[in-house]
């Protein structure tokens, strides 16, 4: 995995030193909350109901056992002995007090880690496909493309003041596991003629205007890629929408003007700023291309399984995925427990994924953006004693993509934003379904609960849609059928009214029970609902 | 404290700035104001006689000034460039890097301050409109 230089270093330290100085200024009263919000926001800090909440960066989710550990350091050391991963494939922390911020970004600094740009209206962090360099149907690592991304767009000048947040995704496979068209900019990597180039998709989102990116260049070149890039985004920063904090992402700006006046718009503000040299040499791609290779696999390494113990067997069968090395498998750690925080995990567990990493995935870890951890590179023979020793820390779950493996946002319980609360409903579905045994029988069903239209929990996106909403002053619950967020991507549409708390909990039951009745040969719940349509799930759930 | 700030050697131009619409109208001022929603590249065909261009920052949270900035320094803009208005002292280095070198405040700015985070960070990832030499050129020569 990529390596910081004196270079990187340098600037995260540096940026340290600049927050440290920005938060005595306001700590002495020297600029106002006002004036120090969109600071520390560029620095991850959020004013949330009860604390301060700092989210740290894990660019394309990928980190080592020495960052890892420094997460669970930071969990005991800032917060109450918790962290909790988010969508965006980074981890968040609930009670941050802001005197002990610039400490606490001191040691993320001493492993090369930070919470640069992880919120205000800025270039957020890269995310990426969980799997790179370990799926089998990539046809490239994608990092590499991430990390250049990364290093243009931290601290760049132009577009520190956007209208809205910008968050760009890069994938290298068909099998689409970062929602990549559901960001501000969506990078498929290609490859036209032997030559790798960039896909690119512009103006997807969720929120309240959910939108799929169209895409506005089949094929824009690696040496292209920064200018390419500039491009799309001086032309949002010069007209995307100010009047309207909810009207400003790039997606309303595209949907208003259009796609193709937004290609040309981008193509000739790319002819302009293709003359300015902003493009590093092939060289630079290449130096950290590097240090994606992969690790040094063993060539002789067991494939045969002993799957005698069969809570281990359900486990390799729903939560291990194909390496494209062969004897090697990539493991899911679901942090989806009945009863538990979609996305949190204590220090303590935190440690146990990190000395789990270091000894059996070449010293790897990923985050996935439906909040779960991924140890890309475990060579079959050991996956038993990984097995074990997930099961001694509690995170053996083998419900990956199962109904219970659901995503969250934090809601009313910490959110200042939120309408309702979240993490309750999650957690009465996952109560309701709790037998591993029928939740297997109904297969991938990917649910998905926002406490707010905001959308962090990705609802639009659920192949079932949870959206909290504020009725008079009661939490109520809207369901939408039929999301995507993979490469058959596509928006929920709301069923109809919504429903309390319990009842909600109903209604999933009801529509899965539907499913059951109708589905056909390996149809999922979604393919089921797409063949069938809305109307029988309606009647079910809404029958007197 | 002052709220102006400049980072030239030439004599500080102290015309006033006419609006852009009026020095469209075949004005021959040598001093123009933009503000957030105009199009700075309307004045690229006079930006020889040009000695000063002032932004508006009516609101710091509005960025679309940063854009102006780099896209008269790319013409070749080399007359005083200033940002007026809502300008807070830690945005001056970012400004400074798409080309501002004046700095009109509606609030008064630390010098000291301004210096202070002028020079804290010592690389810079991407070229932009100042002379800075990215960390990549640095990296392969």
């Amino acid at each position: 995995m990529y390596k910081y230089d004196n270079y990187d270093q340098q600037m995260v330290d540096d940026r340290v030193a600049e927050f440290k100085n920005q938060v005595q200024r306001r700590l002495a009263g020297e600029i106002t909350e006002d004036q120090f919000k969109p600071l520390r926001l560029m620095n991850g800090l959020y004013l949330q109901l009860h604390a301060y909440m700092l989210r740290v960066a894990i660019p394309y989710g990928t980190l080592n056992s020495e960052q890892m550990k420094m997460l669970g350091h930071i969990a005991r050391k800032y917060d109450r002995g918790y962290g909790h991963f988010t969508t965006r494939q980074n981890i968040q922390y609930n009670w941050i007090n802001l005197e002990q911020c610039p400490d606490l970004l001191d040691d993320l600094a001493s492993v090369e880690m930070h919470a640069i740009q992880t919120s205000g209206n800025c270039i957020r962090n890269i995310s990426s496909d969980q799997y790179a360099g370990a799926a089998a149907d990539e046809i490239a690592d994608p990092r590499p493309w991430a990390e250049l991304l990364r290093q243009w767009s931290s601290f760049h000048p132009e577009f520190a003041y956007l209208p809205r947040k910008f968050k760009i995704a890069v994938i290298a496979a068909p099998e689409d596991r970062a929602a990549m068209r559901l960001h501000d900019i969506g990078i498929e990597l290609v490859e036209q003629n032997g030559e790798l180039g960039a896909r690119v998709f512009v103006g997807g989102g969720m929120g309240r205007t959910p939108m799929i990116a169209p895409q506005i260049n089949p094929f824009v070149k690696a040496d292209d890629l920064l200018s390419y890039v500039e491009a799309c985004l001086r032309v949002y920063n010069r007209y995307g929408r100010r009047d309207n904090k909810y009207k400003a992402r790039i997606k309303i700006l595209i949907h208003e003007m259009g796609a193709d006046e937004y290609r040309d718009q981008v193509e000739a503000e790319f002819a302009h700023v293709k003359t300015l040299g902003i493009d590093p040499p092939r060289a630079e791609l290449e130096r950290i291309t590097e240090f994606f290779a992969p690790p040094a696999f063993s060539s002789d390494a067991e494939a045969d399984l002993d799957r005698s113990d069969p809570d281990f067997a359900v486990w390799i069968d729903q939560n291990v995925k194909a390496h494209k090395q062969d004897g090697y498998a990539i493991v899911n750690i679901s942090l989806k427990p009945v009863d538990g925080i979609p996305g949190d995990a204590s220090a303590d567990q935190i440690d146990a994924m990190a000395d789990i990493a270091l000894k059996y995935s070449f010293d790897e870890l990923r985050v996935t953006h439906a909040q779960n951890i991924v140890l890309p590179h475990v060579a079959k023979r050991d996956l038993h004693a990984v097995w074990r020793a997930l099961r001694d820390a509690k995170l053996a779950d083998a419900n990956l993509d199962l109904i219970s493996d659901i995503i969250a946002c934090p809601g009313l319980d910490y959110c200042s934003l939120a309408n309702a609360r979240s993490i309750p409903v999650a957690q009465k579905i996952a109560k309701r379904f709790e037998s591993l045994e029928r939740q297997r029988d109904l297969g991938e069903l990917k649910l998905k609960i926002s406490g707010c239209i905001n959308a962090c929990g990705h609802h639009h996106a659920g192949h079932i849609g949870i959206l909290g909403v504020d009725r008079k002053g009661v939490e109520n619950y809207q369901l939408t059928f039929g999301g995507s967020g993979a490469e058959d991507v596509s928006i929920g549409k709301i069923i109809g009214p919504g429903f309390d708390e319990d009842g909600v909990v109903d209604a999933v039951e009801k529509a899965t029970d539907v499913y059951k009745a109708l589905r056909e040969d390996g149809e999922r719940f979604l393919d089921t609902y797409r063949r069938v349509g809305v109307e029988p799930f309606k009647e079910a759930i809404y029958a007197k | 404290m002052p709220s102006k700030l400049r980072f030239r050697d030439d004599e500080p131009q102290e015309q006033p700035a006419v609006t852009l619409a009026a020095f469209l109208d075949q004005s021959n001022a040598t001093a123009v104001r933009i503000e957030p929603g105009e199009d700075a590249r309307d004045l690229i065909p006079y930006l020889g006689r040009l000695s000063l261009i002032e932004i508006g920052f009516p609101e710091f949270r509005d960025g679309r000034g940063y854009s102006a900035a780099r896209i008269l320094r790319e013409a070749g803009y080399t007359g005083e460039l200033r940002a007026q208005g809502d300008v807070l002292v830690d945005q001056i280095n970012y400004m400074r890097r798409c080309g501002f070198d004046s700095f009109a405040a509606d609030a008064p700015l630390d010098e000291a301050v301004a210096e202070k985070m002028l020079h804290i960070f010592q690389h810079d990832y991407q070229p932009a409109a100042d002379a800075a030499v990215p960390i990549w050129k640095l990296r392969h020569g």
